[in-house]
């Protein structure tokens, strides 16, 4: 036991020099490279040069927003992938990403962000996520059974609907909005207001508190749905709790960046792999490596055809994806 | 201890069990029989609180169990399921989440007394020297002693078992059944064992319930309730009841089809 525990220190301290790595490479990387020491350097000459404002204005933010993102997306595919026992679930698969997408895009184009203030951004978000959890969750139960089979299609075929309907809102909506969601719907980590920053990060850090009081509930869901019951634990009432923390999670995330996907697939199942399956290292070790993951590819989508960028969204779909299916692919050799 | 009165539950509007009535005294070990879909399954998840009856309810020293919260109920209840997910995790992982309805507010290690009963209930069921093999890499004797283990590290005062011999060999059937027979007579663990083998629930039970159609047909010791007369009535099937020459419990033979034509045949010429 206690050898676990030291496992699991030794796992939390390396995964946070994951995080620093990559937001040190992030700090250096870019259109004006700059040295590890040159930095140190900027930082000692304090507030003026070019330098600085490169690293405080423009990078640090991004660096932060993908921490809070990044951290997010993945603790929301962890307590998913949890609830519905099934590792290929997450925000994306699940449509829960669409529904949030299709709430900010509604609020973009009534304008609601401009009379309630920016914050209603990550709010209509939520609500758009937590209405996609609400009917993919009543659609897959069955005689108080949850039907796995189902689950995934159901979420596809959700996500399909509320790309329709961004689509629908988009082709009646004014040239100015129009712009503003192209721009947001591609993915970037680039975010101007600093209230969003905040907000995200302190969403992101509640949403990693808030589940780990239910670490040892999830642990106990992995075993099903009825033998948690049997361990004492309020299944609907943390089912509740969960949903709303992974809507929280997920709404947020799409309303600040935008369609991000497969974060929340790939990082839990890497994490799994080398931390194992108890969530009471899983919940933050997903956390930061998710961080480190998106601080890492919005870093090469900055880089790649600089001084040109790309949308952060596709590097993830890239690199995400094709980690996941080489995985399989050993998996099933090994095994076989 | 346990008292069930006029049960009525079923799945939306398909009614299962009817008006069930029990009694379950304090260190029982009691079987239930039946055949398949006569309710069992659904019995034993009324009294763990995960189907809501329709009507009447379940007692348990003296408190409706549906006015028990959840965590306290876990602290009493223990039950080892059918069915069995979370191959992932080592047995000794497996057995620790038996102690999670014993956990305080905000713990979210175990504890060394926690650590401790684990041992002890993995002892128990001699399955200590498996704690670092994963579940899913266990054999299905073993699996069932490991879920054994977890209810006992639940530290409870009555177990459920649903089935738990199921598609094992007979040495792990009665190791399985020995063992629950020796927790019930040892630490006074109260039981109520869902049995599909008529044979097994003779030898091992000290009272059999046999629920037919959702209601109970047959109360009493193996001797009254496993009779040719009842078991034909229910099962539907021609048997004959003998005397195990060793324990003299009830005994059932089936007898085919062929020797029963053969049989009739010989008495009509």
């Amino acid at each position: 036991m206690k050898d676990r525990i030291i496992r699991w220190a030794l796992w939390i301290l390396v995964l946070c020099g994951l995080v620093a790595g990559a937001a040190i490479f992030s700090l250096c990387a870019g259109s004006v490279g700059m040295s590890f020491k040159d930095i140190l350097e900027t930082i000692f000459r304090g507030k003026g040069t070019a330098e600085h404002s490169i690293l405080f204005d423009i990078r640090l933010p991004r660096i932060l927003l993908g921490f809070a993102v990044g951290g997010a997306l993945s603790l929301a595919g962890v307590i998913l992938q949890g609830m519905f026992r099934n590792p290929l679930v997450e925000p994306y698969t699940l449509g829960i990403s669409g529904g949030a997408a299709t709430g900010v895009c509604l609020n973009i184009v009534l304008g609601l962000s401009h009379s309630l203030g920016i914050l209603s951004l990550p709010l209509c978000g939520f609500l758009g996520a937590i209405l996609v959890i609400a009917i993919v969750y009543s659609l897959s139960m069955r005689k108080g059974v949850l039907k796995i089979q189902g689950l995934l299609l159901t979420g596809v075929m959700i996500s399909f609907i509320s790309s329709s309907l961004i689509m629908l809102i988009m082709s009646v909506s004014r040239t100015e909005d129009l712009h503003g969601i192209v721009f947001w719907i591609m993915g970037s980590l680039e975010e101007p207001n600093w209230l969003l920053i905040k907000s995200a990060l302190v969403v992101s850090g509640l949403g990693l508190v808030g589940s780990y009081i239910f670490c040892l509930d999830l642990n106990a869901f992995s075993l099903g749905e009825e033998e948690a019951l049997h361990l004492g634990i309020n299944t609907e009432r943390t089912k509740r709790l969960l949903f709303v923390i992974a809507s929280l999670l997920t709404g947020l995330s799409v309303s600040v960046a935008g369609m991000i996907g497969f974060v929340g697939l790939i990082i839990p199942h890497f994490v799994r792999m080398f931390v194992g399956s108890d969530h009471r290292v899983l919940l933050p070790g997903s956390f930061l490596v998710g961080a480190a993951f998106l601080i890492f590819c919005d870093t090469l989508a900055r880089i790649v055809i600089s001084p040109l960028e790309l949308p952060v969204g596709v590097i993830t779909g890239i690199l995400g994806g094709s980690i996941f299916v080489y995985a399989l692919a050993k998996k099933r050799k090994t095994s076989a | 201890m346990l008292r069930i009165r006029n049960l009525t539950c079923g799945y939306d509007s398909k009614v299962i069990l009817h008006d069930i009535n029990l009694d379950v005294g304090n260190g029982e070990l009691v079987g239930i029989i039946g055949p398949n879909g006569s309710g069992k399954t659904t019995l034993i998840r009324t009294v763990s609180r995960v189907l809501k009856p329709q009507n009447g309810g379940a007692i348990l020293d003296g408190k409706d169990i549906w006015q028990t919260g959840f965590r306290e109920l876990a602290q009493k209840i223990a039950v080892v399921p059918q069915t069995f997910s979370g191959g992932a995790m080592s047995v000794e992982e497996f057995v620790l989440l038996g102690r999670i309805p014993h956990f305080k507010e905000f713990q979210f290690l175990e504890t060394h007394e926690d650590l401790e009963i684990a041992k002890r209930s993995m002892v128990l069921t001699d399955t200590y020297g498996l704690r670092d093999r994963l579940m899913k890499e266990t054999s299905g004797g073993e699996r069932q002693l490991a879920l054994i283990s977890r209810a006992l590290a639940q530290e409870p005062k009555l177990l459920l078992l649903d089935e738990p011999t199921a598609h094992l060999d007979i040495a792990h059937q009665v190791r399985i059944l020995d063992l629950i027979r020796r927790l019930n007579k040892e630490l006074g663990l109260t039981v109520i064992i869902v049995l599909h083998d008529l044979n097994l629930a003779s030898e091992y039970c000290r009272r059999l319930v046999l629920i037919n159609e959702g209601r109970v047909h047959k109360v009493g010791l193996p001797e009254e309730v496993i009779r040719y007369q009842i078991i034909e009535e229910v099962y539907k099937t021609v048997v004959v009841v003998k005397e195990n020459p060793v324990s003299f419990k009830p005994c059932v033979f089936l007898v085919s089809e062929e020797d029963k034509l053969k049989r009739s045949s010989k008495f009509t010429v």
